[in-house]
């Protein structure tokens, strides 16, 4: 019970809701308290979950719920705008100076992640374009520099750094001129972590925020923090005026409860998160997905997104039409399957479909090497084979086994698998086109939104175990 | 004799610095627990429903955990009803040893190091990212050789940029070598060359550095496996130790934490890091009621001799320690006026 995710807990609690015809007080009052004991288990810290339990409770009771037909869905919803609205609404953009350079200061406790983030967020400035300038304040932690100094290499933008003998504040202002001089339109200062009663090294920062003036000063939470978390925010907000959060470790099974809280209590804004290892994974941070992310709506928006950024609209279309026909050859398949690819780990994407909350997730293990030996295998066919899979007899299916480093037991399981999939497509072409029209009308572009659920384009295996 | 002047008289026998350090570093987990129970009992005069759930919430406020606060508040309003408590001065004395029983129900747990002479003693460092796991390292091998033992590190994390440079500037500081790979390299590889080198060297103690990774991620957790199992499988009755390194300031997802690490690499003990900037150390408690694993090492601050042995008596001392001395000066009142 106690590792149930947020979004399973406020699911069961609501679960309770759904069965009832009418909604009551005491009724709502039940499902409050399961929702109150999610949010504390949640970590969100236990006055904002106050504050926002007697709010939901004054909404929901009473007239407005009563006349619903469908009290459930309307507390949920009362749950989700007031979570949305916590959460802090609109979605924030990083500023950018009137005269460049824009000056980004990042502070934060120790191991919270700043120097990580620092690299993630230049990778993100670069692909929209900027010429950011990572600049190695954190003078203090062993290797720090050098950390900064593989991120610089690997994203591929310079880092300005003068060692550990100079103090951060001289570092800072001639950054600031090298970016000037190098017409580098973002300087984005990694500061050493440090705790929040630490009155020495809070001056420090004050000292280079008076020196850079910076344009934003980004404080980096751990996500998985605990009732902490609103007084680190709300002491560094204090002494710095911060003007943002990033929120890391966003991708562990951490519910999260602190990106609640610190927007609760600063004002300022959750800018953007941290979903992963690699340096692209930074994301803008979307309040109104996240709270319906942990309402088990599932992240369908950010999905969408993220297919329209990597998948090629003629393609989809060109293939959408053949599928129609209840056409579906190898070179489909392998197609779909690059598509799929580019939205970036199966593992992320099935978090963001509706149904799939973590606790789902937590059995479900995505084999992306499955999926690179199946790629093999329509690799090593030639081009008359992908068309034309009747082709495939004993002594191919060998060559294609040796072909792609596999077995033909291998091959075989898969062809069959191809075959069973074709067949149903087949037969849910009819109800296809039905999809089609629902699909377009919301803009889904997926390269499997032309079909039923059915027919993802994965089926052929659970590549899970 | 009072419970609270029994523990004072034991931690008087032990180092007055250790002592003072700890209560140094605990000061803000004092003041937010400690403080708040007392302005708690000065407020409510009688014991209701609301001062119920106030507790409920100064406990939580510090990370206690759910689970286990509401155990605890259940025990109480059973105490309550059985002894007909009316105020709430009369409960506090109780709330304070039920806490200190959650700290302490193991108590026999051995939380030293289990390092032996004359024997080669793997340690291997687990933990999500930026815990603390290389500070730690650098800080344990210091106390270790300080007690005279031969320490080698191991650069187990090979992810992270620049994290094999940080060990090997604390290796210089402390005078520990270190074997490492090139960034990116097979971290089990790492390992096995230290324990290798280990043995030809005569090496009393070696310390694992890992990569920090999230206990969600199942191959990198698959990775750890793999450590572990090669450890296992090079020195006998290795890793003596898997330490879990904690972030004080971490909430409820540490318990997940140490669940999921204790799977995939049979962890012995707990190091919580930064333990003298939180404002909690509830987290401490949750730990021992609902896994049994024993806290061995606390972090008290960013020096190199900053790393101290968990000792529950001495935290539980650090932690109440205004109202120890409040009984104290109660206890005196009653001598003076018997």
């Amino acid at each position: 019970m106690a590792f149930e995710s947020l979004a399973s807990r406020l699911q069961s609690a609501f679960d309770k809701l759904r069965g009832r015809g009418k909604i009551d007080e005491a009724a709502v009052n039940e499902a409050m308290r399961e929702v109150r004991l999610a949010l504390l288990e949640a970590d969100v810290n236990f006055k904002v979950v106050k504050e926002f339990v007697a709010r939901v409770k004054e909404r929901a009771v009473g007239q407005e719920v009563l006349k619903s037909l469908t009290p459930g869905q309307m507390v949920i919803k009362v749950v989700n705008e007031e979570l949305t609205q916590l959460m802090g609404g609109d979605v924030a953009k990083i500023a950018a100076a009137a005269k460049p350079p824009t000056v980004v200061m990042m502070v934060g406790l120790q191991g919270a992640g700043k120097t990580t983030t620092t690299g993630k967020l230049a990778k993100y400035l670069l692909k929209q374009n900027r010429k950011p300038l990572l600049v190695a304040g954190d003078i203090y932690r062993p290797a720090a520099i050098k950390q900064l100094q593989v991120l610089g290499e690997q994203v591929g933008v310079p880092v300005f750094a003068l060692g550990d003998q100079i103090s951060p504040v001289d570092i800072a202002r001639q950054a600031i001129d090298y970016a000037k001089e190098q017409h580098l339109d973002y300087v984005l200062i990694d500061t050493a972590g440090r705790l929040h009663i630490d009155e020495a090294l809070m001056d420090e920062l004050q000292q280079i925020r008076e020196v850079a003036k910076p344009d934003e000063i980004l404080l980096v939470v751990d996500a998985m923090t605990g009732q902490d978390a609103v007084n680190v925010a709300e002491s560094f907000n204090n002494q710095l005026e911060i003007t943002g959060v990033i929120l890391t470790k966003l991708d562990g099974d951490t519910r999260g409860g602190a990106a609640l809280s610190v927007k609760a209590v600063t004002g300022k804004p959750i800018k953007f998160a941290g979903m992963g290892e690699k340096l692209d994974s930074l994301e803008p941070f979307y309040p109104d997905r996240m709270a319906s992310r942990i309402l088990g709506m599932g992240d369908v928006l950010s999905l969408i997104e993220k297919a329209q950024e990597a998948v090629d609209a003629e393609k989809a279309k060109q293939m959408e039409q053949q599928m129609r026909q209840g056409e579906f050859t190898f070179d489909m398949f392998l197609e779909s399957m690059e598509q799929m690819r580019k939205l970036g780990p199966l593992e992320d994407l099935l978090g963001m479909l509706p149904g799939m909350n973590r606790k789902a997730m937590k059995d479900l293990k995505v084999d992306e090497k499955q999926l690179a030996r199946t790629e093999a295998i329509v690799k090593s066919m030639t081009k008359a084979e992908r068309a034309n899979p009747d082709l495939l007899n004993a002594s191919r299916r060998k060559r294609i086994a040796a072909g792609s480093g596999t077995s033909v037991q291998e091959v075989n399981r898969f062809i069959k698998q191809f075959e069973e999939m074709k067949k149903m497509m087949k037969q849910f072409s009819g109800a296809a086109d039905k999809m089609m029209k629902k699909g377009k009308k919301k803009g889904l572009k997926l390269p499997f939104a032309g079909k039923a659920p059915n027919n993802f384009p994965f089926n052929f295996k659970p590549p899970f175990k | 004799m009072s419970f609270f002047k029994k523990l004072r008289d034991k931690i008087v026998q032990k180092s007055g610095e250790v002592t003072q350090k700890f209560t140094e570093g605990l000061t803000k987990t004092r003041d937010v627990l400690v403080g708040k129970v007392e302005e708690l009992v000065r407020r409510y005069k009688k014991i209701d429903e609301d001062f119920f759930e106030e507790l409920e919430e100064i406990l939580i406020g510090a990370d206690v955990g759910v689970t286990t606060v509401m155990e605890l508040i259940d025990g109480l309003r059973d105490e309550v009803r059985k002894q007909k408590i009316e105020s709430a001065r009369e409960l506090q004395p109780i709330l304070s040893e039920r806490l200190v029983a959650l700290l302490q129900h193991d108590g026999e747990q051995n939380t030293g190091l289990s390092i032996e002479k004359g024997r080669l003693n793997v340690i291997l460092f687990v933990g999500v990212n930026g815990v603390g796991k290389t500070t730690t390292i650098g800080k344990m091998a210091h106390m270790l050789k300080q007690q005279g033992y031969k320490v080698l590190l191991a650069a187990g994390d090979t992810f992270r940029a620049a994290a094999i440079e940080q060990l090997e500037v604390w290796g210089e500081r402390v005078g520990a070598e270190v074997i490492r790979h090139a960034q990116g390299a097979d971290p089990a590889a790492v390992i096995y060359d230290a324990m290798q080198a280990a043995k030809s060297r005569g090496v009393d103690v070696l310390l694992c550095d890992t990569a920090g990774r999230l206990q969600n991620k199942v191959n990198l957790m698959e990775e750890l496996n793999k450590i572990y199992r090669v450890v296992q499988r090079e020195v006998p009755g290795a890793p003596h130790e898997v330490l879990l390194v904690l972030d004080a300031t971490t909430g409820q997802n540490a318990l997940s934490q140490a669940r999921t690490f204790g799977q995939a690499a049979g962890v012995t003990g707990i190091v919580l890091t930064k333990l003298d900037g939180t404002a909690k150390g509830g987290i401490v408690i949750a730990i021992r009621n609902e896994l049994n694993l024993p806290v061995k090492y606390v972090g008290l601050g960013e020096k190199m001799d900053d790393l101290q042995p968990f000792d529950p008596e001495q935290f539980v001392h650090a932690l109440f320690a205004g109202l120890i001395e409040q009984e104290e000066t109660a206890e005196q009142d009653v001598n003076k006026n018997p």
